[in-house]
């Protein structure tokens, strides 16, 4: 996969991403059926009346899958834009500011990385009633430090350019310098962070309803799995396709970061290489 | 000299670069020799491929896709271009030693010193006691105290003393030909010159043929027996020393020896109307490091007085480390002082303690131009809106801002149109006059420069100082300019401030100051300069208290 | 020398931290919705109003909040971690039960992932762009695709049920074994689940291991160690590594938070005794209590691992506390 040039990954990434955004933001029009009604046999499998056959309580599982696009897509959206406003809020002013401003945040971020981070997901979930809130909530309070300390270390380094300097020099305000001088600059790491991060509130999120701990009310496809622990070796297709589905968003994430990051990655121009 | 075979025949060298760029070959039919006991200098700007063809001397290419596509490389009349890799690992190290520019990267920071020079000795088989050698070849490249030289790490040591370090892993299995990759660019000028005699020291005594890239004619002047000229990966000009330098054949290279500013001072020019009054500047930096262990406050300014009149130049020099940035900072108000006044004319008496609201005025009065042109430029805004920038900020209209920028951009000689592109498509040079144009867009009229020349070319270094005077001219704008450079503060000043460990050591007239330097630390920086002036026959100094060349 | 002042300089900052971290459990109790004696009663003993008095008397629930507090990190100090009222058994007993078997199960896969990854990280980036380059990216990128309860499941399809190679649950087989014989057994049921945990953390070593070594391998003393002679192999060993790996020492402290959350899910889908299974039963059962203890011993656990890779930089780096 690495051997495809950049743009091959980055396109193949992109489609694949929008065919699943497609397929969930349509999920009413695109279902065959309503996830929750109990429409047909319990544990049929696929092929038949319901293309990828049903779940323990006879629900159809093309339809769950469909609707359970809409609700990791949503949540990993979601958690991740949090994530990255109190990230890049914290970091640049501890990166701009230094200081005592950036002694706090450090403590803080650090306090914030100790804490194992799923436990304190399933702890925050299990306080917070169980719901779309508490979900997106708790993943984002989680996944929050990395960018907070990428942005803090892309602040220091830029905030010392002369550029930067120079537009002190010119009467720029605070304000100004860190929005329009140095944000634009220090965003293209974080973009490529950023979209990594959706991939892995997808995941997290897919843990947190695998346990059972996510809302009840939300078909995911960590959920499905999830329910139908008890009958996976003989239902092998209740466990194997929604992971199937989880495994494909994330990769094509992950291609469209991967294509993203190396276009701007000076890593990648002509470096020397180990053989003489 | 005897048509003797030559220690290293470079014959018909090629090297080619991935296709796309602006020119099809890095180095393109190259012919160059070098004899033992004698030093080739290989000079040329960025971009002529002197440090490609060192490197492809043992195909040591910093990229796979530079392709040396021709010619042949005979070292003691064995090609190294054809030969087989372990051939090549024996040459590289046994039969050729190499010292690079900057010693801090090139040495391994998490290994000692004993261990990284020994390994030249182990990889080679050395016989005889391998340790003995290290300490002896230590102490021949000048270290004091091999022995407890070999246990420290490389960043524990100077800048000089890991170049040294390095001169000694080179010639560890005792080569017979060095090269040596710009090796004093990093460096102080008064290390350069312990460096450069440490070099022909080594090179008497052990018979070495040397080659010696470098940009600087005055390191040419000093060391090399024979002058090779490169542009563009061509070789445009070869002879020996006094040719070259004296009687170039070449026009380029008559461009080039012209761009090197002599050591003379310029006709001062006096009488004009008082700009800037400084007196007692200070800054100090804080101890850093845990509070049990907390390090000594290290003073970057102490007590610096300054004086600068309108359509004056005032040169600070001074090495690293002298507190010459910290300096320029301080006037500017880029960084707060600890303590003195400084007054600008007409626009304030202490702008030092005045309160930021208030510092509108001599934010457009006082301008600075920064060392590194590819960090000036906030590479996400076109040049036009960095030029603009300011007056826009202090309450100019967009489009006149942006007329004006053009005008400026025009008045720099950059290409207006130039103002809706991106610094990304501009040279180091073009990057300079826009930054330039920057500072006088806010009409400034103290501009503080801070090494602006020292990372350009030597022929971009001449426009862009030719321009700099013609604005004074034109405008009467006083300039503070900070240069470790003698020759640029002789070319720019009327008067000269050294600075050494955040004191002004000496003060006064440019040629005052440079004929009959009166502080010792300044008559050893101008001993150091290496010199040219004999060899291309302009005047010499008219000074006898800084000896010959 | 150096290493014991790392210590000594470390010792207070901790101890700060894990105060925080009791602080933070004492808060989060207080978070949850409704009476916090009800909460820590959970579902064992909600209905009983004098249990409920003999919490608020065991916690000084009545006490102004300072005091409370102070008690609560008093009794964190003396790992005191309560009583899990559903069992009736002290919490700290139950965790020190659980806890090697999730010592062994995350030990062997942190161990695992940073060898395989790193040496698999390093020959990828030994031929950039070359077949193992591209095949070693490939594998990293889908084996970090996976839910790592998914793998878990395809592997316990695939090799259990399919093949009948490994054991799908447990830690050991119903009939005991005795000596040798018994450690075989558990190294024999620790496989899928080791592997499992190994997989996911395994993609992220190989690609860090990988830019690592590109980044060190394109800086200027690689360069001198080429111009000194060394072959290939001297270069890696003698110049690369040591400076390759640092990233991956420091990566391998923020890790262990990760390895810790991931056992939860390893634990819950193979039913290993460990304190994630632990925990996660706890949190069926609303016993707080337990949950709780879980999550700071297990922060206890990363500021640990935090101090080795600590000390372990420090003794790779000299530059370090220089």
């Amino acid at each position: 996969m690495n051997a495809l040039p950049v743009n091959w990954r980055l396109w193949i990434g992109a489609c694949t991403l929008t065919a699943i955004a497609l397929v969930a933001l349509g999920a009413p029009w695109l279902a065959p059926h309503d996830p929750w009604a109990l429409l047909g046999p319990p544990l049929a499998p696929p092929g038949g009346e319901f293309a990828l056959g049903t779940d323990l309580l006879g629900r159809d599982l093309l339809s769950g899958l469909i609707h359970g696009a809409r609700v990791s897509l949503l949540i990993g959206l979601a958690s991740t834009v949090c994530a990255l406003a109190i990230g890049i809020t914290l970091g640049a002013v501890a990166g701009y500011f230094g200081g005592l401003a950036d002694r706090v945040v450090v403590r803080f971020t650090e306090f914030f990385q100790v804490i194992p981070a799923f436990l304190f997901a399933i702890l925050l979930v299990a306080i917070m009633r169980p719901g779309l809130r508490s979900v997106i909530v708790a993943v984002a309070l989680v996944t929050w430090p990395p960018v907070a300390r990428l942005v803090r270390s892309e602040f220091l380094t830029l905030r010392s350019r002369e550029f930067v300097e120079a537009a002190r020099a010119l009467g720029l305000g605070h304000g100004q310098i860190i929005l329009r001088e140095i944000l634009p600059n220090a965003l293209p790491p974080v973009i490529a962070v950023g979209s990594l991060m959706v991939a892995t509130a997808i995941l997290t999120e897919s843990s947190l309803s695998f346990l059972g701990l996510a809302d009840p009310n939300l078909i995911s496809w960590g959920y499905i799995i999830g329910s139908s622990r008890s009958v996976f070796r003989d239902a092998w297709w209740l466990s194997v396709l929604p992971g199937l589905c989880l495994f494909v968003t994330v990769l094509s994430i992950s291609l469209l970061a991967d294509g993203l990051g190396d276009s701007r990655n000076p890593l990648l121009r002509s470096r020397r290489g180990l053989s003489p | 000299m005897t048509a003797a075979a030559p220690l290293l025949d470079i014959r018909g060298l090629t090297v080619e670069l991935p296709p796309g760029g602006d020119r099809r070959h890095a180095i393109e039919d190259l012919w160059l020799r070098v004899e033992s006991g004698r030093t080739l200098c290989v000079v040329g700007e960025s971009g002529s491929g002197k440090s490609l063809a060192a490197a492809a001397i043992v195909r040591l290419m910093p990229s796979p896709r530079l392709r040396i596509s021709g010619g042949q490389v005979l070292l003691d009349g064995r090609d190294t271009l054809a030969m087989g890799m372990s051939e090549l690992l024996a040459v590289r190290g046994g039969r050729v030693g190499y010292v690079f520019q900057d010693p801090l990267s090139c040495l391994n920071p998490l290994e000692r010193i004993g261990r990284q020079v020994r390994e030249v000795l182990d990889r080679h088989g050395w016989a005889g006691d391998r340790a003995a050698r290290v300490n002896r070849l230590l102490a021949d490249v000048g270290l004091p105290q091999p022995g407890q030289i070999v246990h420290k790490y490389p960043w524990q040591l100077s800048g000089g003393q890991r170049q040294r370090v390095m001169i000694a892993m080179a010639l560890a299995a005792d080569p017979a030909l060095l090269i040596a990759d710009e090796p004093t660019a990093a460096l102080d000028v008064t290390t350069q010159a312990q460096i450069l005699r440490l070099l022909r020291e080594q090179q008497a005594q052990r018979g070495l043929g040397l080659l010696l890239i470098t940009h600087d004619f005055g390191v040419v002047a000093e060391m090399a027996d024979e002058v090779a000229v490169l542009k563009d990966g061509r070789l445009v000009e070869h002879g020996d020393r006094a040719q070259v330098l004296g009687r170039p054949r070449e026009a380029y290279t008559r461009r080039l020896l012209a761009a090197v500013p002599p050591l003379l001072a310029r006709a001062a020019r006096t009488g004009g109307q008082p700009l800037l009054q400084a007196t007692g500047l200070r800054k100090t930096w804080a101890a850093t490091g845990p509070w049990w262990r907390r390090g000594a406050p290290t003073p970057a300014v102490a007590g610096v007085d300054l004086r600068v009149d309108r359509g004056e130049t005032v040169a600070v020099v001074g090495e690293s480390g002298s507190g010459k940035s910290t300096l320029a900072r301080l006037l500017a108000r880029l960084t707060q002082a600890d303590g003195g006044k400084a007054s600008l004319q007409g626009i304030a008496e202490d702008y030092l303690s005045m309160p930021a609201r208030q510092l509108g005025p001599l934010r457009r009065a006082v301008q600075m131009v920064f060392q590194d042109p590819f960090a000036s430029l906030n590479p996400r805004h076109t040049v036009g809106h960095s030029v603009a920038m300011g007056p826009i900020a202090c309450g100019t209209p967009r489009d006149q801002a942006l007329r004006e920028a053009r005008e400026l951009l025009e008045r720099v000689r950059v290409d207006p149109r130039a103002a809706d592109r991106y610094p990304s498509e501009f040279s180091g040079g073009q990057r300079q006059r826009i930054v330039i144009a920057r500072a006088l867009a806010m009409r400034a009229r103290l501009l503080i420069a801070d090494e602006p020349v020292s990372a350009l070319d030597v022929s971009v270094q001449a426009e862009i100082l030719d321009l700099l005077e013609e604005i004074q001219q034109r405008d009467g704008v006083g300039m503070v300019f900070i240069t470790h450079d003698l020759r640029v503060a002789a070319r720019m000043a009327d008067r000269i401030m050294v600075m050494n460990r955040g004191e002004i050591v000496e003060s006064g007239n440019a040629a005052a100051v440079l004929a009959a330097p009166a502080h010792p630390y300044t008559r050893e920086l101008l001993l150091a300069v290496p010199r040219m002036e004999g060899a291309s026959g302009c005047a010499p100094p008219h000074d006898t208290a800084t000896g010959g060349a | 020398m150096r290493l014991l002042a790392a210590f000594a300089a470390w010792l207070p900052r901790a101890l700060l931290t894990l105060a925080a971290i009791g602080l933070l459990n004492f808060m989060l109790i207080r978070l949850a919705p409704g009476d916090p004696a009800a909460v820590i009663a959970g579902e064992s003993g909600a209905a009983d109003a004098a249990f409920l008095e003999k919490i608020r008397a065991d916690y000084g629930l009545d006490q102004p909040l300072p005091v409370q507090v102070a008690a609560y990190l008093g009794r964190l100090a003396q790992l005191d971690l309560g009583v899990s009222y559903r069992s009736n058994v002290p919490v700290s007993q139950l965790i020190g039960q659980r806890l090697p078997a999730t010592l062994l199960l995350t030990g062997t896969a942190l161990v695992l992932a940073i060898a395989a990854g790193t040496a698999l990280g390093i020959a990828a980036a030994r031929r950039r762009g070359g077949v193992l380059d591209v095949a070693i990216g490939s594998f990293a990128m889908l084996a970090y695709a996976m839910p790592v309860f998914w793998v878990g499941l395809l592997l316990v399809l695939v090799f259990s049920v399919g093949l009948g190679w490994f054991p799908a649950f447990g830690m050991a087989s119903l009939i005991p074994r005795q000596g040798f014989a018994a450690v075989l057994d558990v190294a024999h049921h620790l496989v899928l689940p080791a592997v499992t945990l190994t997989l996911l953390h395994l993609a992220v070593y190989v690609r860090l291991a990988r830019a690592s070594t590109l980044e060190v391998l394109g800086r200027d003393f690689v360069r001198t160690a080429q111009a000194k002679g060394l072959t290939e192999g001297q270069v890696l060993r003698g110049h690369v590594l040591r400076n390759a790996l640092l990233p991956t020492v420091t990566m391998a402290g923020l890790q262990v938070g990760h390895l810790v959350g991931g056992a939860v899910v390893i634990e819950t889908v193979f039913a290993w005794p460990g304190i994630g299974r632990l925990a996660f039963d706890a949190l069926l059962q609303r016993d707080y209590a337990v949950i709780l203890g879980v999550f700071f011993v297990s922060s206890v656990m990363v500021v640990l691992a935090n101090l080795v890779t600590d000390l372990v930089l420090r003794l790779i780096d000299p530059r370090i506390g220089r």
